[in-house]
């Protein structure tokens, strides 16, 4: 919306929001995540398929990292949780009343199912897969 | 503090992108669900990981799924699929480019850097899109 206002980047990360807040950062944090591994995907898949070059399947290694992907589930699973609230609340205003108990059951969903991709994923990685 | 005039809603682009980016997010539930449950099909109970099934569940494209034990990936690369690839990358592409627009936007407040910001956008949407539905009708 480019508004002209007078507020830095760190005046706006010391601004104590709590909760909200915090869904509202790691909202933009794992998009942009997405976007990201998204982009770098297509770009590598379009080298890889047409001239089998090498930096293309260099970044394939990178996102195929464990680290990578536990980033990428992480984004995934919060932004859709996340995203979920957001279109209940905009497109249901009434909602707004419970927004508070929303974003309790929204972590409420996202700890169980991410512990439990975790779980798989180190197990995974221990038996060397 | 200054109060600001907000102008009269109506079709223009920010609304239009607000709307796009709530109906799409709606979208990506329901083609997860097609795409997981088509690979519960092929049968990812025992014959493929966790990873396999979600390369899946997101880009339904038989080359993501080769280095499972699916005995003919084949019969799924028909047109039906080609056309969820598409739509994929068409919302995803869209949703995922325009919020990151959205997000330098925020931060940058100068006219001038809007009109370059948004002519960029623009240029990297249309390539991701070409380079996507190339990758998709060559595979």
């Amino acid at each position: 919306m480019a508004l002209d206002r007078k507020v830095g980047f760190w005046e706006g990360v010391r601004y104590k929001g709590g909760g909200p807040m915090l869904a509202w950062a790691l909202h933009r944090i794992s998009g942009l995540g997405m976007i990201i591994f998204i982009s770098l995907h297509v770009v590598a898949s379009f080298f890889t398929q047409q001239m089998g070059s090498d930096w293309a399947i260099g970044i394939n290694i990178i996102y195929e990292s464990p680290y990578f992907q536990l980033f990428i589930v992480f984004a995934v699973l919060f932004h859709a949780l996340n995203g979920m609230r957001i279109i209940i609340l905009d497109l249901w205003p009434k909602m707004l009343r419970y927004q508070r108990e929303m974003t309790w059951l929204q972590w409420l969903i996202f700890i169980p199912i991410y512990s439990l991709t975790i779980f798989i994923m180190i197990q995974r990685v221990m038996a060397g897969g | 503090m200054q109060t600001k005039k907000i102008p009269h809603p109506g079709w223009n682009l920010e609304y239009m992108m607000w709307m796009f980016t709530r109906l799409s997010g709606l979208a990506f539930f329901f083609l997860a669900i097609i795409g997981m449950a088509a690979a519960l099909v092929m049968g990812a109970r025992n014959q493929m990981d966790l990873g396999t099934l979600m390369r899946w569940t997101f880009f339904p494209n038989p080359n993501h799924v080769l280095d499972s034990n699916i005995p003919n990936v084949d019969i799924w690369a028909n047109g039906f699929w080609q056309i969820m690839q598409m739509l994929v990358i068409f919302f995803g592409g869209t949703h995922g480019l325009n919020g990151l627009r959205v997000v330098i936007e925020d931060y940058t407040s100068r006219p001038a850097w809007q009109s370059i910001t948004r002519l960029l956008f623009f240029v990297l949407w249309i390539f991701m899109i070409l380079a996507a539905v190339y990758v998709i009708l060559a595979s």
